[in-house]
Order: C-alpha cells, then structure tokens, then sequence
C-alpha cells in the first residue's frame, strides 16, 4: 500500500487515489497533420519506464483533484509531488540513484515515442537500452 | 411558506413526508438493540438537506454564496457554520451543504433557492443532494475505537479535532466523516452504500457489548 502525500488533503492511502497514468504527454499542436501512426502513437504509446516515471494521480475519494507525481517503479518510492501544470522538477543525483533508474527519464514537457514497432522497444529483451526516439511535432507544453 | 401554509399545503408537505423511506430505515430496530448505551451508540439521522456546492471562494459569487451559508471552508477538514447549517469542504471549490429537513425547500425552507440565487448566473453550481447520502450518527467512549477497524486516518483527538470533516474510506467505501465533538461522528455514506455500512458498524460493535476479557 502505497502512503500518497495528495497536495490538498495530506497523505492518504492508494486506494483513495486513481492511476491516471503517464504525466506529460502534450496535446500536438496540429492533430490534424498527424499520419494515423502518429496519432496511434500519441493516443496509446506510452513509456514503460524502469525507474523514476512522472505520472499523473487523482485523489478520487477525497478533494477529486489531479497533481502529478514522480514514483520509482522499481522501489515505489515517491520522489515528489507536484501541481498539474507544473514541470517535471529535477531529482537530485541521491535521489536518482536510489531506483534503478537505468533508463533515459522522459524530459520535461517532452513527447518521445518509438521510431518504429520494432524490437528496439520490446520489454524485456534490454530493459536498459532507450529506443530510438524522435520528438514528433507537437507541443512542448506540459499537460 | 412555513408561517403561511394553507391546510392543503400542509398536508401536501405531510404527504411527501409519509412517502419518504431513509436508506438504513430497515435498519432502524437493529441499531437500537446493537448499540450499548454509554459505550457505542449507532443512529441514523434520516433526510438531512444537502445541497452540493461548486464555486470559486474567492470569487464575488463564492461570496455571497457564502452570506448563505455563513462562510465556505477554506482547506480540508474545515467546517464552517454555526447551529443547523454547516458546510462541508469536499475540494478546492467543492462543497457540502448539511442542515436539517425544514431547510429544504419542499418542507418549507429556503436553503437551495437561497444558495441558487446567491450563485446568480456566474460559475458554479447548486445542485439539491439530499437524497444522495443519509447521515450516521456513531458516538461514545468507543466510537473512535469502532471506527479505527476500519479507517486508515489517524483519528486521535490530537490529530482528528471535533469540528473537523474529512471526505475518506471507512469499510472501503467513500464516505464524508464528520467529528462533530469529542466522541461524537457523523458519517454520511451515499445512500446505497448505507445498508452495507449499517451493517458493518453493527459487526463492529458488536464485541463491546460483551464485558472486556481481561
């Protein structure tokens, strides 16, 4: 269970929260000149990140009210708490290390997908190794 | 209306009063012969008014919706009013309204059309609630310890003050709880969820109707 620090109500257990899933992931700025793939990829591609991941949460049981969050996924240790609209903030290196936080972390504000469907991404084959990214042409403003 | 009720009015109001059935009513005579007087007592108080408050308290509708209520809370866990009308905060801009059933306006009150005037056309919303959840009243010397089965907040009075409402999960539902005084809660479960929480509180307070093994 994990002990959740919501910014209105103070810390809650899990079960008053919901998973609201990867924070971050801007709108694109021009939906319409995406290929099918491109908007596939925005609507349901998401990091699978070993290690220190920006979500978003929303304490459903209580204030109702969304802030994003930066949880290791390996240790479930929550390194911070943050409003929605705020940026990603940056981990101190003790704090970094402390997961397994192998892979590249997501920058702030930025969408990065798989170039490809490709095995560079498959999970498990090299949990290490950052697929090819290519920033696609859409907002670099966080959601 | 109440001073000037007509007798078909009157009995209109004393119509719509014999229609009504609160969600824990069967439950009634249980909670009579499962409560221990002086040690845990369960009561439910059936069809308080509710109305659900939305606005900004920082806005000029926030207030004068405020002038109605006798103030909006600030942060969680604050209640404010004074007497019958409280006022609940549930979020950010997020509100409950509770007082008695006279102060609904189908009994003779004035509670939700006063809140809708007060909000006039700006942003926000008043939405009558008062069927949406009943009430629970569980108080006694053991009242914290029943609730302490089940609610993960720490409720010592050093941390859980009376005066002090919380929305949370007691028995893995959502309820408001509300610590009226030092051993006195107020529960306000959704009215579906009454009969389950009914019965739970029962079972719970079962064992201290037994003398304490030592």
């Amino acid at each position: 269970m994990l002990l959740i620090s919501c910014p209105n109500c103070g810390p809650r257990d899990e079960t008053e929260f919901h998973y609201g899933g990867q924070a971050h992931v801007a709108y694109p700025e021009s939906p319409n000149d995406l290929t099918d793939r491109e908007w596939a990829e925005y609507l349901f591609y998401r990091e699978n990140t070993k290690g220190t991941f920006a979500e978003r949460w929303v304490h459903s049981t209580g204030c109702r009210q969304w802030f994003n969050m930066l949880r290791d996924t390996v240790t479930y240790e929550i390194h911070s708490i943050y409003g929605m609209g705020q940026p990603r903030p940056e981990l101190q290196a003790s704090a970094a290390s402390a997961g397994a936080s192998k892979s590249d972390p997501t920058q702030p504000g930025e969408f990065t997908q798989s170039g490809d469907f490709g095995q560079a991404s498959a999970p498990g084959l090299a949990p290490g190794a950052t697929a090819p990214t290519a920033t696609t042409p859409i907002s670099s403003e966080g959601v | 209306m109440a001073e000037t009720a007509t007798p078909a009015e009157t009995a209109h109001v004393d119509r719509v009063r014999g229609a009504r059935r609160s969600p824990a009513e069967h439950l009634a005579d249980a909670f009579t012969s499962g409560s221990v007087p002086g040690t845990v007592t369960l009561t439910e108080i059936p069809y308080q008014a509710m109305v659900g408050l939305r606005v900004d308290r920082t806005s000029d509708a926030g207030a004068r919706v405020a002038s109605v209520t006798g103030g909006l809370p600030a942060a969680c866990g604050d209640v404010t009013g004074t007497g019958s009308v409280n006022t609940l905060w549930l979020g950010p801009t997020e509100f409950m309204v509770v007082a008695p059933e006279e102060a609904h306006d189908s009994l003779g009150g004035s509670l939700v059309s006063d809140l809708t005037t007060a909000l006039g056309n700006d942003a926000g919303q008043v939405v009558d609630l008062s069927a949406n959840r009943t009430t629970f009243e569980l108080s006694g010397s053991h009242a914290r310890a029943v609730l302490e089965k089940t609610c993960a907040l720490d409720l010592h009075p050093r941390v859980f003050k009376a005066g002090t409402a919380v929305s949370t999960e007691l028995a893995h539902i959502p309820v408001m709880l509300w610590k009226t005084s030092d051993e006195t809660y107020r529960i306000f479960p959704r009215a579906s969820f009454a009969d389950f929480l009914g019965r739970w509180l029962l079972d719970a307070m079962r064992e201290y109707a037994s003398p304490e093994v030592p």
